[in-house]
């Protein structure tokens, strides 16, 4: 056992003396061509599934027509591919095109590993909704991406059983709890759902939805509000239902909240449009027997939603061909053809409006087969996302979230103190490197 | 002297050198540079000016001992090395305990299926450490483990292993499984190389197999256990399969459980390569004190009983 350790150590180390020139063989920008014309090759990182047959059906269509190929690398997802890219720029090799989540475009940007391509694609806007369209544009005249999937956050529920125990399906936050309540004194073996610390991209949905703005600006200086009174609300509300034991306190992802979807252990999940496809896996037994509903609302007749997942194409700044790069993004993300084929291609849910109740929409996810409205509904649920606002080092935030609330779900404890922390964290990294920031 | 010299041929001269090239090179490129690289990164750190959006607002700059004393003075990571120091606790006793008496036994004459047993006992070791930490995982947790469902139908306690104290001694289960055999080979090798006159003098003196064992094995093997120990106090310090894949299962596992994760942390969640770097220093430098003291500690205990 100790020697395969330090021959792993070794062979990291030489793992990544290596990475500069394997980085270097990778990277695509090999011609210093500086004209556009003439056939033009570009390397994509995404880690959508499929997607390399929706590029075929670009190599062979309109890029054939303008010679511009691009060819797909897959790639592990979110965050584990911000550090590559920007390990990659560093080097100056990063590839011609990413896909990054919205919230790691502000990071992507400060390091200068994004290009703007606001004179090619800015036309795009209109296909957009606008809280989505400002997600790429951190508020500057620039434009960073073109918006691919979004993720508005819905209430997802075991129709059957809330039939059984008598439940209604919650329209607000207080609803929601009374609801928690009321199956633990029917079935006091069974949760409404739990509250997990493994995925940061939740809360931070939950926390838009009530109004929280994490990052702002203010002139020259950031401004962090992720402890602000928006957050705080949707902390104390479910620090208290971890407290009394209305819900439960373990992680999703595991084989045991697979388990307990699949028997009917936990009958409701807060999640995002694409829940029907981490539904089908994690409880097959179930399927036909679920209904989305709107996230509850913090007052009764408001109608707001917030975000969970969701990301963007972008254009590199190392790019040699930042406008071909920038073109097929526009496609990819705005051309019916593209967008029909992404939704039945990879199961994404689109940015583009329009696309939202396109022919691949019509009819339900599978798992849904018995709600014929899922994405009529779904369409109308996108529209009411509340504007995000995301900051440079979002990945801090997230991972001292896991820690701290992690730390307060199993403990039982307050929930402000871990949101405390968490501000606290975010802040410092700010000041460590060099940023102002506001009070 | 220089005559002597003068009088040999420069090819003659030139070869050991010439031998010695490509290994030089090799550990040149492949090892001083990535760790001088790394001692290098870690006296720098990132600036920032403005809001940081445009191009050129981010700088490296020299950070002094900016990113040492940070590192040195964050509590998570004095922390996880004290639970790598309890958890290292647990595991180093009770794997070379289970090796040594597993190569005894192996070595005692009245053994049955010795090469199935060692095969046996050796084989967790060839298990990748993500695939074992994640069956254990498995088995740890009591909705899906097959070990609950046992514990349930006889109405037995059922201990929440991924919790608390438990947490010790189930992530030190799982190091125990897969090191033992590696160990356990080590002794049981260096047990076969002890000349066959010396046990042969034990029985004629009426030496039962245990004194036998005790006074006679155990001492002539003491170099082995030395080793397999130094190779153990690396290989703790180091934890850091085990922790990141049982981390997702449970709350009761932060990202920062042992140092190396703190590293990773810092390098791959936070992007902070300097911070990683700094600490990846202290780490090195912490092993490298530990484990060469022990070594030292051994050695001179060796010389004094040697001398008697």
């Amino acid at each position: 056992m100790p020697n395969t350790k330090r021959s792993r150590l070794v062979a990291c180390t030489i793992a990544v003396a290596l990475g500069a020139t394997a980085l270097a063989a990778c990277g695509s920008s090999d011609s210093d061509s500086k004209a556009e014309s003439g056939p033009v090759s570009l390397t994509y990182w995404t880690w959508t599934p499929g997607m390399d047959k929706v590029v075929d059906l670009w190599n062979k269509g309109p890029g054939k027509k303008d010679q511009i190929t691009v060819t797909v690398k897959k790639q592990a997802s979110g965050d584990t591919l911000v550090t590559k890219i920007l390990t990659a720029h560093k080097a100056k090799t990063a590839p011609d095109l990413v896909q990054a989540e919205y919230q790691a475009l502000p990071t992507l940007v400060s390091n200068d590993a994004l290009a703007d391509i606001s004179k090619q694609v800015g036309d795009a806007k209109s296909d957009f909704a606008e809280g989505v369209w400002q997600q790429t544009t951190l508020g500057t005249d620039a434009v960073y991406a073109v918006p691919q999937d979004i993720g508005p956050m819905m209430f997802y529920y075991r129709a059957d059983l809330f039939k059984k125990y008598g439940l209604k399906v919650p329209t607000t936050w207080d609803e929601f709890a009374e609801t928690a309540r009321a199956l633990k004194k029917k079935a006091p073996d069974k949760d409404l759902t739990t509250f997990s610390a493994n995925d940061s991209g939740l809360f931070a949905g939950l926390a838009q939805q009530a109004g929280a703005k994490w990052w702002t600006t203010s002139g020259d200086k950031w401004k962090v509000g992720i402890n602000d009174a928006a957050t705080k609300k949707v902390a104390d509300f479910w620090g208290g239902l971890v407290k009394e034991g209305a819900i439960d306190n373990q992680p999703m992802y595991t084989p045991s909240w697979n388990k307990a979807l699949n028997t009917g252990k936990q009958i409701a999940w807060v999640s995002a449009v694409w829940a029907p496809g981490t539904l089908t896996t994690a409880a097959p037994d179930t399927k036909g027997k679920w209904a989305m509903a709107p996230l509850p609302q913090w007052s009764a007749g408001e109608n707001v939603t917030g975000s969970w997942g969701g990301s963007s194409t972008a254009v590199t700044s190392d790019s040699a061909h930042k406008e071909a790069a920038a073109k097929f993004a526009a496609w990819l993300n705005t051309d019916g053809t593209a967008l029909q084929a992404l939704a039945k291609e990879s199961g994404i849910y689109p940015a583009a409006t329009n696309a939202q109740t396109s022919g691949a929409f019509a009819t339900p996810p599978a798992y849904f087969s018995n709600q014929s409205d899922f994405y009529t509904k779904a369409a109308e649920i996108a529209k009411t996302t509340a504007p995000s606002a995301w900051g440079p080092n979002v990945n801090v935030a997230y991972t001292t979230f896991n820690d701290a609330f992690g730390a307060a779900a199993k403990n039982k404890s307050d929930f402000t103190a871990a949101l405390d922390k968490m501000q606290d964290a975010t802040v410092a990294d700010l000041k460590k490197q060099g940023f102002e920031v506001a009070q | 002297m220089s005559s002597t010299t003068r009088r040999r041929s420069y090819g003659v001269k030139g070869a050991p050198y010439a031998f010695l090239l490509p290994a030089t090179l090799l550990f040149a490129l492949f090892f001083a540079l990535p760790i001088g690289y790394a001692a290098y990164l870690s006296f720098r750190k990132v600036h920032v000016s403005g809001l940081g959006l445009g191009s050129g607002a981010r700088k490296e700059v020299w950070a002094g001992l900016e990113n040492y004393s940070d590192a040195l003075t964050d509590s998570e990571l004095l922390h996880g090395a004290l639970r790598v120091l309890g958890y290292g606790c647990i595991v180093v006793p009770v794997m070379l305990g289970l090796a040594l008496l597993f190569a005894l036994m192996l070595d005692s004459e009245r053994v049955r299926l010795a090469p199935f047993t060692r095969l046996a006992i050796f084989l967790p070791y060839a298990i990748p450490g993500v695939v074992a930490a994640l069956m254990w995982g498995f088995l740890y947790l009591p909705d899906v483990s097959p070990f609950y469902y046992v514990l349930e139908k006889l109405n037995l306690p059922q201990p929440n292993l991924l919790d608390g104290g438990p947490l010790y001694l189930a992530m030190a289960n799982i190091a125990v499984w897969g090191g033992t055999g590696f160990n356990m080979i080590v002794i049981y090798t260096s047990l076969k190389s002890i000349p066959a006159e010396v046990y042969e003098a034990a029985k004629l003196d009426g030496a039962t197999p245990l004194q036998i064992a005790l006074r006679i094995k155990i001492p002539m093997v003491a170099p082995s256990l030395v080793l397999t120990f130094f190779f153990s106090i690396i290989a703790t310090l180091q934890v850091f399969n085990e922790p990141t894949t049982l981390k997702p299962l449970t709350n009761s596992l932060p990202l920062t459980w042992s140092p190396l994760m703190t590293v990773y942390q810092d390098a791959f969640r936070k992007g902070d390569i300097y911070q990683a770097a700094a600490e990846a220093v202290i780490i090195a430098v912490a092993t490298l004190v530990l484990s060469f003291g022990f070594l030292r500690a051994a050695n001179r205990r060796q010389k004094q009983e040697a001398a008697r």
